[in-house]
Formats: C-alpha cells, structure tokens, sequence
C-alpha cells in the first residue's frame, strides 16, 4: 500500500461518523466478539503453526512424538490393565481397545490442560497488546485437532492391520458421526478448560489441579475399561460423566463393541453447549480486568 | 477542520492496592459463607478494619480525565512516574477495562507498548515476523506485502531464516522493531519504545515516527523524552497523579511540567523521603559555594576553589563516617568524598551539625553533575541515611591554562595536573608555569558563624547558625 493510499483509507474510515471502537467499563453478557475473532484468523493461524513448530524443534524425532505417545500409552495400557490387571475389553483386541480410548481422550485431556493455562501463560502478551483472547484458545483446539488427526489415522492404520488378521471388528454408520464426537470432546476440553483458565488467574492452586485432576478423571471415564465391565446399578453414575458416552460411541462405531446410548450422547451434548456458554461468559467477564489481578 | 478522531470522556481508573481476595479458594469461600450467614470475617485480626473480603486501599490511576484527538494529530503524554500515562494507554488499547467513564474512536487501533511482543525464541525471523505482525493486527497479505521492507529496514536480511534465539540482542530488537514500525493503523499508541538500538537506529526510529506523523495518522506518544515530545508531538497533556494537569501546545506543556518538576527536586531535603537508612542521623541541608559559609552558587569553573557545606540533624551524639558521590548526568560515578578514607571521623552532637567540605581546587570538566550523600554509622558500619541529588551543580569550561581553548565536555570528566617538557618547553609549557591558581590557596577558614575552638576547626564540624 502506499501512502497515499494508505491516507486515504485513513480519511474513509473517518468519515463514516461513526465510532468503530467504544471502550466501555462493562460489556453485555455474550458480547463474544466472534466477529473479531474471526478478522484476526490469520493470527489463530499462526499461533496454530508457532505450537506446531515451536514443541519439536531441536527434537531428534520431531513430529514423530505425535505418534510415539499414543503408542507407548496404548502399550502401556495393554500390558498393565490388560495383561496384568486382566480387565475386560468387551472381546475386543486389547490393543485396539486402549488405543481408541487414548487417542480420544488425548484430545479432550491436550485441549482441558493447554486452553487452562491460557491467562496465566500469556500474561506477559496480554499486557502489551490487544488482540481477541479467545484466539489462543481456539488456536489450542485447532492444533490439538492437527495432533488428533494423526493420531487417528494412525490408529486406522492399526484397525487395519488387526482386520487383516481376522480380528472381529465390526465398524458401522456411526463412523459418520465421528465429527460430532470430536466436536463434544473438543467443546468439554474447551469449556472445562476456559473456566479453569479464567480462575487461576486468582487461584493458582487450580493449575496443580488441573495436572492429576484430568488423571484422575481418565479412570471415571471409561478410557481403560468398557462401560458394561461396571455393575449395572453404577452405570448411571459412571454416565454423569459427559465423557463416557462420547467414549463408547467412538469404540462401538468404530469398533462394534460396546454400546451406543442416543440419551446419554443428548445428555453429553447439552452438557457440552451449557458449558462452553457458561465458559464463554466468565472467560469474557475475566478478560476484561485480569491484567489487574494477574 | 480535521475531525475527532478519538474522544476520551471522563475516563477513571482504580486499582486496589494489597492483595485482592485472600488469594485461596478456601478462605475466599469461608469468608464469602461467614458473610452469608451474617457472622464477621473470620480470618481478619482482631482490631482489624473490614475492607469487604478486600484488604488493601483503592488508588485512582486515573480520575476524570477527558480530553479528544483530532485526526493526524500527533499528541505527547507526559508527567512524572505513576503519574497514569502507562495506564491511560492500556486503557485505550483495550488491555484493562476502565472503571468509569468510556473512550470513543474512529478507525483501527494499534498500540506499540514494548517491541518484540510473542516473539518465540524457537522461530526464524521469518515466522516470527509474521506472527507479530499478527498479533499487532496486521493481516497475512499485508505482512507478505512489506515482509522485504521490513527485513531491510531491520537490518538483519541475512539472518532472516536463522531462530531468533541466536540472534544478538541487538538483531533481535530491530527486527522487532521494523515489525512495528510498518504497522499501518489509523490511530497508533506509543509508549517509549524509541529507546532502543544503538545510536544509528534510533535515528531511524526517531525518523519513522516523524514519517507516521506526516502521513496523516493519529499518535498517541507517551514518554520521558521531553526533547522527542516536542519535536514530534504538536499538542501535550500532562498527567499529574491520575489528572489531567495542562493539554496544550507541546513546548508549553513541557515547559509547565519541567517548571513544577524542578520545584519538586527543590523540596528541602529534610522534607524528601526518598532515602534509606535507619534515619539516626539525616541530611537536612547542602549548600555549595565559592567561600566558606557564602551564598549557594550552581555554576562553577573548572579549577575554582567550591566548598560544600552539609547540614545533618542527628537523633543523639554519634560518631559518623560521611559520603558524597559525585555524579555525571549520566549517573555514572566520577569521585567521592569520603570521611573515612580521608581520614575524618565527625563526632556529630544531638541536633543541628555543620561540616564543610572543601576542594581547593575543582577538577572536574565542563557538565553537569549531582552529589549522593550518605552516613554511615562508625561503631556497626549501619545506614543512617542515603539520598541522592541532594545538590545539583554545573561546570563550565576556563581558561585557566590560558591558552585561549580551554578544556571542555568532549575532552573528558576531568583535569588532571599536568606538565608538558619538550626541546622548547620554556615556550609551550603553560601549565607548569601556572597550574589553577585557586588549588595554590590556602583553605578558607569558616566565617559565618561563631568563633569555634581550635578542635571543631580542625574536625571541620562548626556548631549550626539556624
């Protein structure tokens, strides 16, 4: 652009009599600026790429790492809670059993834990310069669902090979509704995240929380065990949790094992809708003042 | 008529001083279920004040302030530390909420508050200079449009492709800057980032701004650079303690600021409480001049004979060591007069005491310099007081060699007692034949106040007139 130009553009924007930015103390409720967010995509892009490049330089293995960790998890999985502990994997392949699961919660865990450090990561930005908050969230989700992809495809590739075998698999029409799972697991990894995220910026402890919490929910969830493995009475409990009905819908479509639960999906699914609006509102009500608290 | 660009209206600011909160989940939810209940807050101290689940005072970083911007107006902000300059521009660029009041502007805002912001040490110059770019609100196909003018005007073409964290820190600033600097918004927020670089950068920073300037863009540029504020701002307000103190032309306002400025350093020094120490023994007075006991003089010649005379007001008799820094207006240390390695040990008497300093001749070259005082205890070597500036003095250059080009600020700090001896030294040795004359004379005896005894002359502590 040259200059002139530049100045005219300068004189248009003026001489619209209208205001294009109004600082006011307080902002309506879900005033989300998506509007915003989106005008900035190509910085969501960015950040995207930054995570992308930035976690493996000067690795020996690079990207590779978004292979190897699935696949020592699911080894892991497969000798302790498998071979060891002996739990049922509804007459699944052990392997594949762990794998799906892992791979799934992976994202919901890589998206709950990153989006939560949002504020308290990048503090030292957020003080110098404006730019939608909720990009560095979104940009998370974006390059955990990167990480996922692999991991997925990855996993196929050992369906595959275990089809191939002869093992009893038996994937079915719910594979297409394979983006709406991602999409759950990626709004609860969002949602529980953000409201995390806009709390530690008073309460650190919820950091240290966060790390073993999201530990600890793995085994209410039923990652490493099928969800008929628990007593009957227990399994509304165990379906409370959002996560496991999202869970036994990816390992039945792809797997047939298991069972589909069109209730507990709703249930997962409102849960999911409540909890990022409830995300998005105190997210935005803390963004406004938290370099104050920080 | 240029119009209104960005309208600030009656904007307010307050932070809570002290801990917000109890900074636990647990004591936020037991103090917040005793309020419910009706009962008091049970982790307050008896006696204590109840803030509310709040402790600490509110401050007002900023209150009432109004004032607008016309467009392509280049507006200074200025005023002295916490005076809430940093806090009127995070407002503005949408990094903290206002607590009353509200901005109105017209046009993209970007705001320039440290360079280099989100650089990734791990990335090239390249990634990095896009993702910047970014976060300062430019879009991809504009970063592609000025990527090659912003790698040239940083200096660093070779290196482009290289991780930023190999780069000198010099590399890294200018490109970080260039990024900056070819931001195109239509309301631009800087806040002294012209500081950076080395001297021939700066130049071209100082250069760029006046380019913004010029091409019709708005700019807010907050510093203590009073000399850049009136060269490149047309309009300044002064800030003074969260208010909007004078918004006028910029030589005015700067001229205002430095006014009161200088009235404040001028505070007498027993009233400034910018000093540490355990405050025993304190510096209440200090006068340099041309004679013991005469009028305060701030100007000197290189070679003229200065005495310094101190005031300290001790809490009891004390045995003290005293020290005056002297320092350039760079605040780098040139000399000190120290009691204890000049051999001097002021046993000060409970009240007022006197000690004149005396320096038969002053050696330093032309500039300006500051003394640091300070006292210390003999018995446990412990603080009793340290301030700084608390005089202010300038040197000018003398002919005292006359030789008709008298020594001056490029030469150096100081003069140094000298002797040229060549085939001809009867002619060009000027200096042996009459070094300063004033370091030949015999030190003044004081003057103005009552007779001493022999011992106080000779421990140079003179009972105070006041």
């Amino acid at each position: 652009m040259t200059k002139d130009e530049g100045t005219k553009d300068v004189v248009a924007a003026v001489a619209a009599d209208t205001w294009s930015l109004i600082i006011r103390p307080h902002r309506r409720w879900f005033d989300l600026k998506l509007g915003e967010l989106w005008r900035y995509r190509d910085l969501v892009m960015l950040f995207v790429r930054r995570d992308f490049v930035s976690v493996y330089k000067q690795t020996i293995l690079g990207p590779l790492w978004y292979l190897i960790q699935p696949l020592l998890t699911t080894i892991t999985f497969t000798i302790v809670f498998g071979r060891i502990a002996k739990l049922s994997t509804d007459g699944l392949p052990q392997f594949l059993f762990y794998m799906s699961g892992t791979v799934i919660w992976t994202y919901f865990a890589e998206c709950l834990t990153r989006t939560s450090d949002t504020f308290v990561l990048n503090a030292p930005l957020f003080g110098k310069v404006y730019f939608p908050r909720l990009a560095v969230p979104v940009s998370v989700l974006i390059s955990r669902l990167i990480a996922f992809a692999i991991q997925f495809v990855f996993f196929l590739a050992f369906m595959g090979y275990f089809a191939i075998r002869g093992a009893n698999l038996q994937p079915n029409w719910w594979i297409l509704a394979t983006p709406l799972f991602v999409l759950m697991m990626a709004g609860l990894g969002l949602g529980f995240g953000i409201i995390v995220s806009a709390m530690t910026t008073k309460y650190r402890d919820l950091r240290f929380l966060v790390q073993f919490g999201v530990q600890l929910l793995m085994y209410a969830t039923a990652v490493v065990y099928p969800v008929s493995a628990i007593p009957a009475r227990f399994q509304p409990l165990l379906r409370v949790n959002p996560m496991t009905s999202v869970i036994e819908a990816f390992r039945h479509a792809f797997l047939g094992a298991g069972s589909i639960s069109i209730g507990g999906l709703a249930y997962s699914f409102g849960f999911m809708v409540v909890l990022v609006a409830l995300g998005a509102v105190i997210f935005n009500r803390v963004e406004a003042t938290f370099m104050d608290t920080v | 008529m240029a119009e209104t660009v960005i309208s600030v209206e009656h904007l307010s600011k307050a932070y809570r001083l002290g801990q917000i909160g109890t900074g636990r989940l647990v004591d936020d939810l037991k103090v917040w279920w005793a309020k419910a209940r009706g009962k008091p807050n049970p982790l307050l101290k008896i006696g204590q004040k109840d803030h509310g689940n709040r402790d600490g005072e509110t401050i007002w970083a900023l209150s009432d302030v109004s004032f607008t911007v016309k467009q392509g107006e280049v507006l200074g902000v200025i005023g002295s530390n916490g005076a809430g300059k940093s806090t009127l521009l995070k407002i503005i660029s949408q990094i903290t909420a206002p607590t009353s009041g509200c901005i109105k502007a017209k046009g993209r805002v970007a705001s320039l508050l440290e360079v280099g912001t989100g650089f990734h040490p791990d990335l090239t110059g390249r990634e990095n200079t896009y993702l910047n770019g970014a976060i300062l609100g430019m879009k991809k196909p504009e970063i592609d449009r000025k990527f090659d003018e912003v790698v040239a005007f940083s200096e660093v073409e070779q290196f482009i492709d290289t991780p930023v964290k190999r780069y000198s820190s010099g590399m890294y600033v200018r490109l970080a800057f260039a990024v900056a600097a070819h931001l195109d918004p239509e309301i631009l927020l800087v806040d002294e980032v012209l500081a950076v670089g080395d001297a021939a950068f700066q130049r071209k920073c100082i250069g760029k701004m006046g380019d913004v300037a010029r091409g019709g863009r708005t700019v807010l540029f907050v510093s203590h650079n009073l000399g850049a504020v009136t060269t490149l701002c047309h309009r300044t307000i002064w800030l003074d303690k969260g208010q909007l103190r004078m918004d006028s032309d910029s030589s005015s306002a700067v001229e205002a600021y430095l006014g009161q400025r200088k009235r404040a350093t001028r505070k007498s020094l027993s009233d400034r409480s910018d000093r540490t120490g355990s405050g025993e023994v304190r510096f209440v007075g200090c006068r340099i001049a041309r004679e013991c006991g005469g009028s305060e003089v701030n100007e000197f010649l290189t070679g003229e004979e200065v005495f310094i005379h101190i005031d300290l007001e001790a809490r009891s008799s004390i045995s003290v060591f005293v020290g005056l820094q002297v320092k350039d207006s760079l605040g780098r240390k040139v000399t000190s007069f120290n009691s204890r390695e000049g051999g001097f040990e002021p046993l000060l008497k409970t009240g007022m005491n006197r000690l004149v300093l005396h320096i038969p001749g002053l050696l330093l070259l032309e500039g300006q310099y500051s003394i640091d005082g300070s006292v210390v205890r003999v018995s446990n070597a412990a603080r009793c007081d340290l301030i700084e500036r608390i005089a202010e003095f300038g040197v000018y250059p003398s002919d005292f060699c006359r030789t008709g080009s008298p020594f001056r600020a490029y030469h150096g700090v100081f003069f140094h007692h000298h002797i040229w001896n060549g085939p001809n030294s009867e002619t060009v040795n000027v200096t042996s034949e009459r070094p300063p004359a004033e370091c030949l004379q015999q030190p003044h005896l004081p003057t103005d106040s009552a007779p001493l005894t022999s011992a106080e002359q000779t421990a140079g502590v003179e009972r105070s007139t006041q």
